[in-house]
């Protein structure tokens, strides 16, 4: 279901993952996913999106199936954790410096670049500030920042934006939606909001809990999303009804 | 308003407390060689202030190199137990005897060992100084935040990284807790371990001049060395807390 003339970025092939003890989080997870795609997971806590989210960046081995990239991914890889994550001891800048630093970039290129990916995530000015001293939206904007400062092909998610209060989700979900637009890196966004996933992403893979299975792919066309003002549109609506449908059914099973 | 009731409050009681006892012993008539008042106290440490000074170095100098030898090797011995869980698991539980085995005990043993006096002195103190910096050093180092140690992961960090950008900073406010403990603690060592010792002629520490002092009944000596040891073990308290505070004021939550 990808659009026509897409390169293949990874797929996945009846991937599962079973922990010692017995635990299986997912259970034959085929899917594939396309360069420049937006997609989000979206199933309720436990059903384990966040499990088959470290597997694609490579923190947890799969006990099952296998995946395979279409390109070299060493180092192009981004990932925003739950919480923003920052190191306390750390600036602003120095956190999003982090990932060029650990991959031997000569410091002033990396303090360029981090500039450079602060701006972008509207934070020029707060280059010098301590982690402690900024808000939970900051430091989420901080923590994207750093995802983003390597130029990552594929940007990983994870509930970003669980933690923060519906006006500030709202604004970084728009922002998001900005700068995947402006740099198209593929990006897998877990999530458990309906809203949230209906807003983002293109395609939306529906989890059922224990073990993790994709249930159910919508998809959000573009031209739908190019709407003015989307979130109150009645197409924004109907789709909303869809994945919640398709949710429910998901958690029925 | 508060800062000034959290300096001015104590210092009511300490006066209080010093005009009861000197009050206290003028009343009752006590003799010095029982208990001497605080006014004669100061005196007596004014007068001896130069017979002193010796033994205050003396004592100072072991238990600030006992602290430094505690912090430097608890440091190293708590980096080794992170890199590796087996050399942790083999030498741990000897850390742990040697810290709960008291001091007293084994005294005797390292002043018979110990070439001189003072490497012995030195010996017991850092016994007693280095186990709250290992311990703590050692639970910092593992304490890291599992998600920034992912993130250290995904960005294939060293292990030599991983230890410097993220173990180490992590385990700051650990170590700097440990060390303020050891502070006192080497000053304890110092003392006990020279207790243990007796006395030592002219060149030797404070507690030597408590125990002298004991001997030859004269109290209000005894009063002003012992008036010099807590004033050296606060000082070590005050100056441990500030380099902490220096440290740690512009991320970490406790340092206030």
């Amino acid at each position: 279901m990808n659009r026509p003339g897409s390169v293949s970025l990874l797929r996945l092939d009846a991937v599962g993952k079973q922990f010692p003890g017995g635990v299986t989080a997912v259970e034959g997870v085929s899917l594939d996913i396309a360069e420049g795609d937006f997609l989000a997971l979206l199933g309720p806590s436990g059903c384990g999106k966040s499990t088959l989210l470290r597997m694609i960046a490579g923190l947890i081995e799969p006990s099952e199936g296998r995946l395979a990239w279409g390109a070299d991914m060493a180092g192009r890889i981004g990932f925003v954790f739950q919480e923003p994550t920052l190191m306390p001891w750390a600036t602003a800048l120095r956190n999003v410096a982090l990932p060029l630093e650990l991959a031997g970039t000569p410091r002033a290129e990396a303090e360029r670049r981090a500039r450079e990916a602060l701006a972008r995530v509207d934070l020029t000015g707060f280059e010098s500030a301590w982690p402690r001293t900024l808000s939970g939206g900051m430091k989420m904007r901080v923590s994207i920042a750093r995802a983003l400062v390597t130029r990552p092909r594929l940007l990983l998610m994870d509930e970003p934006f669980a933690a923060l209060d519906e006006i500030t989700r709202h604004r970084l979900n728009e922002d998001l939606l900005r700068l995947w637009r402006d740099e198209r890196f593929t990006t897998v966004f877990v999530t458990h909001s309906t809203f949230e996933s209906v807003f983002l992403a293109e395609r939306i893979l529906v989890m059922s809990p224990r073990p993790g299975r994709i249930a159910a792919e919508l998809h959000v066309p573009a031209e739908d999303r190019a709407t003015p003002e989307f979130r109150t549109s009645s197409s924004y609506a109907a789709h909303c009804r869809a994945v919640s449908h398709a949710l429910s059914a998901a958690m029925a099973a | 308003m508060n800062r000034a009731l959290r300096i001015l409050a104590p210092t009511i009681v300490g006066l209080l407390f010093l005009g009861g006892w000197e009050w206290l012993v003028q009343a009752r008539d006590i003799p010095p060689y029982i208990l001497p008042g605080p006014v004669l106290i100061g005196q007596t440490l004014v007068r001896d202030w130069a017979s002193l000074l010796p033994s205050l170095v003396i004592t100072a100098q072991i238990t600030f190199a006992a602290l430094f030898v505690a912090a430097t090797l608890g440091l190293a011995l708590a980096i080794l137990f992170a890199q590796s869980r087996v050399v942790e698991m083999s030498l741990y539980p000897y850390a742990v005897i040697l810290q709960v085995t008291p001091i007293v005990a084994i005294a005797p043993l390292i002043i018979i060992w110990a070439d001189n006096l003072w490497l012995a002195l030195l010996i017991c103190a850092w016994i007693v100084a280095f186990f709250p910096i290992l311990a703590n050093t050692t639970t910092g180092l593992n304490s890291v935040d599992p998600n920034l140690r992912d993130l250290f992961r995904l960005y294939r960090a060293s292990r030599w990284q991983v230890l410097v950008r993220l173990q180490l900073p992590t385990a700051l406010p650990y170590f700097l807790a440990g060390l303020r403990i050891s502070g006192g603690l080497s000053l304890i060592g110092a003392i006990v371990a020279e207790f243990v010792a007796g006395t030592g002629g002219s060149s030797s520490g404070l507690a030597s001049r408590i125990l002298e002092t004991g001997y030859q009944l004269q109290i209000p000596r005894m009063f002003a060395a012992l008036v010099l040891v807590s004033a050296f073990g606060i000082l070590i308290f005050l100056c441990l807390t500030l380099v902490s505070h220096l440290l740690l004021r512009r991320w970490h939550e406790e340092a206030k």
